[in-house]
């Protein structure tokens, strides 16, 4: 399985991760070499399973719809402190839309 | 023998008879760490005030028990120095994750598994080093310098709890809380000679724990002996409203109660001593579950006939998972930000600049397994031989009690030797993802050694059990561990 130069840029695009050009040409070689490895998936006869998500057998764990903790109140400086661009209480961002 | 080479079961005994404070312990402890952490990089932060809360510790013992016996109703933690892998949060503490991404965060809340050790009074000495993100199996992936295994410098600790389980092998804590998604608690533990259990799925909460993948993450216990990994497994284990995957299970205490292993199956897979396993390790393990058989233990052969493809389906699932965890690294709430004229370049610089570059071939990975055109010939894929690699385990355990086998394929490996190649890494994992991917628990316990450029090196026997069946697990351990004393 053969990951181009292309797929790469368009695989980081979505990723939101800028690479260099060296970085593209590595990720190309090791992600062909990683998808090769992994299509021996293609091996297994699944036509008769289910696909199973992990996890445990709980099935819709509800909790009563009220604040059930309340130790982050009044400590909006202390998150507020770990925000990199900031304005009073807002958090900054660029522009969503262009 | 000096304080921190206690086991925590001696440190609690000692605290009780009052032969020591708990002070003279946790100074006992950071001056090991003082000593050693500058060879080791075991710790990425030792917390100066550990010595203050010693001494509270103390003060708070004299008052209640200056002149009586101290009661059993001291929790059984209490004063006990303790080291946490820097991926679960300690609040108001720095929480690097081992990456430059969080190189300067603070937590503003604790794990539920911080709270838990915290109310039982136990010390925290500070934050272990780990692969970046925990994914990998080496310690070499941390952005902040590679930890050594206390057994040979040059050598790796194994990751992505590397740290942990150098701390605790060189005697720097009693104990550590490790993260184990693919075999990152097990597989440190078999290459530092010490002990460490994966719990079930669902046995301890997720809360507070900087998640890599999800449906496979478990924080668990690294210790001196499977005593002492019951103490710490009571501690953290149990429901917790911030989880909605951690299960209800009974808060009574780890009995220890066999004698022998009269009466207990034990599964041996045919395909975990096929092509690969190093011939040292063979040896060893064979001849450890030789000893548990003479010690009554009925050995069994099994097969695991997805087992060549455990790594496959993991390697599809972690990164996919790993690709949506880490989106929330994206240099706006926490972490760092690389200055951008633009939004999209905020994270994509951000991203670039920070992340290191097992993380960026994960999340690359991820991203395309998951994205338009491939999810049906890969997630989804893996996520059927899940299903087959999970009834394995359940229709082998219908025969059996405890699955055995190696931990690892071979014993801790050169620093550098395995940074080559990403595939080269991932196969150190072969014996240690099927479990997580299954949701079963497991503990790899030190089962003898083997020699290489005239080092002794530990070799771990890694065993099975049901879905939520610790208390068998950690008994047939107990048992197991005195017969390779």
């Amino acid at each position: 399985m053969s990951i181009s130069k292309k797929e790469v840029e368009h695989i980081a695009e979505l990723a939101r991760i800028k690479l260099t050009e060296t970085e593209k040409a590595k990720l190309a070689k090791e992600l062909s070499a990683i998808l090769g490895f992994v299509g021996q998936l293609n091996e297994v006869d699944t036509d008769a399973v289910l696909p199973e998500a992990g996890g445990t057998d709980l099935k819709n764990e509800m909790r009563p719809d009220a604040q059930i903790d309340r130790s982050l109140e009044q400590r909006q400086a202390e998150m507020l402190a770990a925000v990199p661009a900031k304005k009073g209480e807002w958090v900054k961002v660029k522009a969503v839309f262009e | 023998m000096k304080l921190n080479e206690l086991t925590i079961s001696e440190a609690i005994q000692g605290l009780h008879n009052k032969e020591f404070s708990v002070t003279e312990l946790v100074s006992a402890c950071l001056s090991a760490a003082e000593e050693k952490n500058k060879d080791l990089r075991a710790y990425l932060e030792i917390f100066p005030e550990a010595l203050d809360e010693a001494k509270r510790a103390d003060e708070m013992l004299k008052s209640k028990y200056g002149n009586i016996e101290i009661s059993s109703g001291l929790p059984p933690l209490f004063g006990i120095p303790l080291a946490l892998k820097d991926n679960i949060l300690v609040g108001g503490r720095r929480c690097t994750a081992g990456s430059k991404i969080l190189e300067n965060y603070v937590a503003s809340y604790d794990a539920t598994v911080t709270k838990k050790i915290k109310s039982q009074g136990a010390i925290i000495l500070g934050k272990t080093n780990l692969d970046e993100f925990a994914m990998g199996a080496s310690t070499e992936n941390s952005a902040f310098g590679p930890t050594k295994n206390p057994h040979d410098l040059s050598r790796v600790p194994g990751g992505s709890s590397g740290g942990s389980a150098s701390a605790v092998a060189a005697d720097l804590c009693l104990g550590a809380l490790g993260s184990d998604t693919g075999g990152s608690i097990r597989q440190p533990s078999a290459f530092c000679g010490i002990v460490g259990l994966k719990p079930t799925y669902g046995a301890v909460s997720r809360h507070g724990l900087i998640a890599m993948a999800s449906s496979l993450d478990q924080i668990g216990p690294m210790a001196k002996s499977v005593e002492d990994l019951g103490l710490l497994f009571d501690a953290i284990k149990g429901k917790d409203a911030f989880d909605a995957t951690a299960v209800s299970i009974p808060d009574t205490k780890t009995e220890f109660n066999r004698e022998d292993l009269k009466g207990i199956k034990i599964g041996v897979p045919k395909e975990y001593f096929a092509k690969g396993l190093d011939e040292g390790v063979e040896k060893v393990i064979r001849l450890a579950l030789t000893k548990m058989e003479k010690a009554g233990a009925e050995l069994v052969e099994i097969a695991l006939p997805h087992t060549s493809y455990a790594l496959a389906a993991y390697y599809i699932i972690v990164p996919s998972e790993v690709s949506a965890n880490l989106a929330r690294f994206d240099g706006i709430r926490y972490g760092y930000q690389h200055p951008a004229d633009s939004l999209f370049e905020t994270y994509s610089l951000s991203r670039k600049e920070a992340l290191g570059p097992e993380t960026k071939r994960r999340v690359m990975l991820g991203t395309y397994a998951l994205s338009a055109g491939y999810y049906d010939a890969y997630y989804l894929k893996a996520q059927k031989v899940r299903r087959l690699i999970k009834e394995d385990f359940a229709k082998n355990f219908k025969k059996v009690d405890i699955i055995a086998g190696p931990t690892t394929p071979g014993p801790a490996f050169k620093i550098g030797e395995k940074t080559g190649d990403p595939l080269q890494m991932y196969l150190e994992d072969i014996y240690t993802v099927s479990l997580n991917l299954a949701g079963v628990p497991g503990l790899s316990l030190p089962a003898g050694t083997v020699l290489r450029d005239g080092q002794k090196l530990p070799i771990g026997l890694q065993l099975v059990a049901p879905w939520f069946e610790e208390e068998k697990l950690l008994n047939v351990a107990k048992i197991t561990e005195t017969l390779f004393k």
